[in-house]
């Protein structure tokens, strides 16, 4: 626990679309800034201090940070940029966390954004990979995530058709968020008839490309409850970024979310996440993350992931209900996907998230994926944490 | 604010192409020299920042690359983008929280992979500006112009920086470019941009800085000489040139007005014993020196010329030779700082200022600093 | 065997580059600007309707006031030199033959100064104060560059 508890108290998204001509990145990120202090019912001159990320190649805008100023409020204030790739998102919202907990900054202002219209994704994101080794053999996030799905079916005999119900359900909680990009229902038949991307991925097992941006204002115990009267308090996080070469991944079992949830669960006392959980925004941009992925967290025991996704379970209504906003599945301008997840459980836990919220939210897990299979993840409270 | 110290540092030599090193090499020497410096073994260091560009480094995520070679391994990381001093204001930030006793910071570049006039030019607005043309080196010249215009420094008072830094350089083992130089070598080095010839400019640098921050009861276990964070901050400028009066770092004198409220300093040219600063170009060192409340505004370059920034001065500036002789450019303020901890140490050699006990450090983001982070370091 | 010794290898280099195409939306304030020179040969600026700060290039919020700049004016075309250089050597950035002026012009009615180039004039003539005015291309795409430089006023 930090030197000072840290709350969640304003939240702001832009409505997420595949393309915004009508704006470029700063005034994109503008609406998102101008949303989050109207939620607060701050200015921008209440705010200390700005943690802003994206992907850098997306945009293709070097000192990206320091360009967008103008949108995000930056000019004479503190800014600093973190960048994690997939991940970054979530790697704000721990900065952010970290920033106030520490005691030098009461309000933080932090931005996720991403405009994915505005470049070839694939092509950017393979400039991640090693250039001697990796680069010329592996293109783009699908191969790696096609190649943990083939791992886990083979050693559990799961099969596409497992993978389709968990898309059914995020693609069905999306019609609930006004801010989602795809608010469309689909069917099982229709994921598995859709083409198939890299074998065992369907187009409709996995995200779109987004443009769009999130704002979080992050205060400290002096003054959290002073802005917001039930404010989303955050108990704790962890990550982990190991990076390797492509081939060195222990593919179908997720290291980073076993290891990362694991600590995260012990500093913060929590036992049995199934039971004590109310709510998980998961960042899983693909549907057998849905299933792998919450077998990592300590959710349900390895293996039988499908069989509490088939049983509605993680549904709406169900005993933890899983991505309500939709999910990555709906929605994924990547610098600001992990943010999302974020302000997404800040919303079930302060009773702002409309039709998709889940009723008496009091711990709520968000996280976010990226770079070479890295995992970031924060607990989210109703309570105080001790 | 409570107490937070630099109980490590390690850097690898600057130089001009490190063509036996990749990323993670270079990684993995400044943070085996940090380790050892202070005493532990890396499962000692509770968490880490790496700092990197994915731009200078050609690599979407580029902090990827260091992970493994800098210990990330099963333990809690992040990365930031920018000047390391500002990956160093967050590992601070990360022990302040309680949430860790010590953190590991690092900064990399590899000039010598890219072409900093294309890197940099990316810098500018992709709508409005970027097919103009124009780079560090031409919008710096720009800054120059105005800033000699507003305050009467000349060609010769910038070139006298270069002397005094390349000069010093000649005592600093990790420096790409010691050189005995006059005045008039800078001036008949090739003009680049007007004003800014050649020798004005700071050289395309490789390496990498590491440095780990403690709090006061992991110092004292681990070292004996705990270099101690007096205050820091960091502020931003308008992004747009023509929004900012080139001529003035107003973000720099915020950032340092807070800097030096948390560290109690109220007469900086009295109460600074040395300064490291960005000095990517000669005019800069003058300028973020004014910045700093070093010199009055426009009169940097009497001090400078009345030989008080020299190493045998009332307030040294870029003992170490500064970015002039060595500039890999996301880890130079992390440079800046681990010269700073050397000098207040004693352990700067024939560099060394004697008896310094408060050192100013200096970073920066963006175009002709628009951006800056201000360190106050003591060794009391 | 191979020799265990690293210092007795010549290490390779790998080139390569990164080619990643772009497609920047201006955004609807931008493409205004653009238009403006564009069809009508006019530099178009922004102005806040709390401060009244004019901003070029155009805003569409005020990065003090942070609110949306409501209302357009039309600035220049006479424009005073900010500050400038004389870039003399061919940096990679440059697509065109050196000497080339670069230059922060203030747009009369501006409280901002926007970067371009200086053109039609000795390099070693142009001064801080200078007066010039845009002087735009025969054909016109809606890009920065469709004004192709900025030259003395007088003459």
């Amino acid at each position: 626990m930090g030197k000072k508890r840290v709350a969640i108290v304003g939240t702001g998204q832009t409505h997420h679309k595949s393309h915004r001509p009508d704006v470029n990145g700063q005034e994109l990120i503008h609406e998102a800034v101008t949303r989050a202090l109207a939620d607060a019912e701050l200015t921008i001159k209440d705010i200390d201090a700005i943690v802003i990320g994206n992907m850098d190649h997306f945009e293709g805008i070097n000192y990206v940070d320091c360009w967008s100023v103008d949108g995000s409020g930056g000019t004479m204030r503190p800014i600093i940029k973190l960048t994690t790739g997939g991940t970054t998102g979530s790697t704000l919202a721990i900065g952010g966390y970290h920033m106030v907990a520490s005691g030098l900054f009461e309000k933080v202002l932090i931005i996720g954004w991403e405009k994915n219209s505005e470049s070839d994704t694939t092509g950017a994101i393979t400039t991640a990979f090693d250039p001697i080794w990796d680069r010329l053999v592996f293109a783009g996030a699908i191969a790696g995530l096609a190649a943990e799905g083939q791992a886990y079916m083979a050693e559990f005999g799961i099969t596409d058709r497992d993978a389709a119900r968990v898309s059914v359900r995020d693609r069905k909680h999306a019609v609930n968020n006004p801010y989602a990009q795809l608010r469309k229902e689909v069917t099982i038949e229709e994921v598995l008839e859709s083409p198939m991307l890299s074998d065992p991925i369907h187009l409709l097992d996995v995200c779109p490309r987004t443009d769009g941006a999130c704002a979080v204002i992050m205060a400290s115990e002096d003054v959290a409850e002073k802005i917001c009267p039930v404010p989303d308090w955050i108990w704790g996080t962890a990550n982990r970024h190991v990076y390797t070469y492509v081939g060195d991944v222990n593919l179908g079992e997720i290291d980073s979310m076993k290891n990362a949830a694991t600590e995260l669960f012990a500093k913060t006392g929590i036992r049995e996440p199934r039971k004590e959980l109310d709510v998980i925004e998961l960042y899983q941009p693909y549907s057998f993350a849905g299933i792998i992925w919450i077998e990592a967290m300590g959710i349900i025991p390895r293996g039988k992931g499908s069989e509490y996704i088939w049983s509605g379970a993680t549904d709406m209504g169900g005993e933890l209900p899983i991505n309500p906003s939709g999910g990555v599945i709906a929605c994924n301008p990547i610098g600001a996907t992990g943010l999302i997840r974020c302000a997404e459980v800040a919303l079930q836990v302060m009773g702002k998230a409309g039709d998709r919220q889940v009723p008496d939210v009091n711990l709520g897990v968000s996280t976010g994926f990226g770079g070479c299979f890295w995992t970031d993840i924060l607990l989210h409270g109703k309570k105080k944490p001790e | 604010m409570e107490k937070i110290a630099i109980i490590g540092m390690g850097m690898t030599k600057i130089e001009a192409n490190k063509v036996s090193e990749n990323f993670a090499d270079m990684a993995w020497e400044a943070v085996n020299a940090a380790l050892a410096d202070a005493g532990m073994d890396i499962k000692d260091v509770s968490n880490l920042i790496t700092t990197s560009n994915d731009f200078w480094d050609g690599r979407t995520i580029s902090c990827m690359a260091v992970g493994d070679s800098s210990g990330a391994r099963e333990k809690n990381c992040s990365c930031v983008e920018g000047d390391g001093t500002y990956g160093a204001f967050y590992a601070m930030a990360r022990i302040l929280s309680g949430s860790y006793p010590s953190t590991l910071v690092t900064g990399h570049t590899k000039g010598s992979e890219s072409i900093s006039s294309l890197i940099t030019n990316a810098a500018f607005d992709p709508i409005y500006e970027r097919s103009l043309g124009v780079d560090m080196i031409t919008a710096s010249a720009m800054q120059a112009r105005a800033y000699m215009d507003k305050t009467g420094t000349t060609s010769e008072d910038l070139a006298r920086v270069s002397v005094k830094n390349h000069g010093n350089a000649k005592n600093n083992p990790y420096a790409q470019l010691p050189m005995d130089l006059t005045v008039e070598d800078v001036l008949a080095s090739e003009m680049i941009a007007d004003p800014l010839h050649k020798l004005d400019c700071s050289p395309v640098s490789d390496g990498c800085c590491a440095l780990i921050l403690a709090d006061e009861e992991t110092a004292k276990k681990f070292c004996k000489k705990p270099i101690w964070v007096k205050g820091a901050a960091f502020c931003s400028d308008a992004y747009f040139l023509g929004d900012r009066d080139l001529a003035k770092p107003k973000s720099l004198v915020a950032a340092a007005k807070k800097a030096y409220a948390m560290a109690g300093i109220t007469e900086p040219t009295r109460q600074i014993d040395l300064a490291e600063v960005y000095d990517a170009f000669t005019y800069q060192e003058l300028m973020w020196a004014e910045g700093l409340g070093l010199a009055e505004y426009g009169k940097a370059k009497d001090r400078l010329k009345n030989g008080d920034f020299d190493i045998s001065g009332t307030l040294p500036v870029n003992a170490s030779g500064g970015l002039l002789s060595g500039h890999p450019v996301i880890a130079a303020g992390l440079y800046r700082m681990a010269e700073a901890v050397r000098q207040l140490r004693g352990e700067a050699g024939a560099n060394q200022k004697d008896g310094a006990k408060t050192a100013v450090v200096q970073g920066l983001n963006g175009l002709c600093g628009q951006s800056h982070c201000v360190w106050v370091l003591g060794n009391e | 065997m191979i020799d265990q010794d690293l210092s007795k290898v010549t290490p390779q280099v790998y080139e390569s580059k990164i080619g990643v195409p772009y497609t920047w939306w201006a955004g609807d304030t931008a493409t205004r600007f653009l238009e403006g020179i564009r069809d009508r040969g006019e530099l178009w600026a922004t102005r806040c309707g709390k401060c009244s700060r004019t901003y070029v290039p155009p805003r569409k919020n005020c990065p003090g006031c942070f609110e949306e700049n409501a209302e357009w004016v039309q600035v220049g075309p006479g424009a005073t030199v900010v500050t400038f250089t004389v870039a003399r050597r061919p940096l990679a950035a440059i697509p065109d033959p050196v000497p080339v002026v670069f230059a922060l012009v203030k747009p009369d009615g501006a409280d901002t100064a926007m970067l371009h180039r200086i053109g039609d004039v000795d390099p070693e003539k142009v001064s801080i104060g200078m007066r010039v005015k845009p002087r735009f291309a025969a054909e016109r795409k809606g890009h920065i560059r469709d004004i192709e430089c900025f030259v003395p006023e007088q003459g």
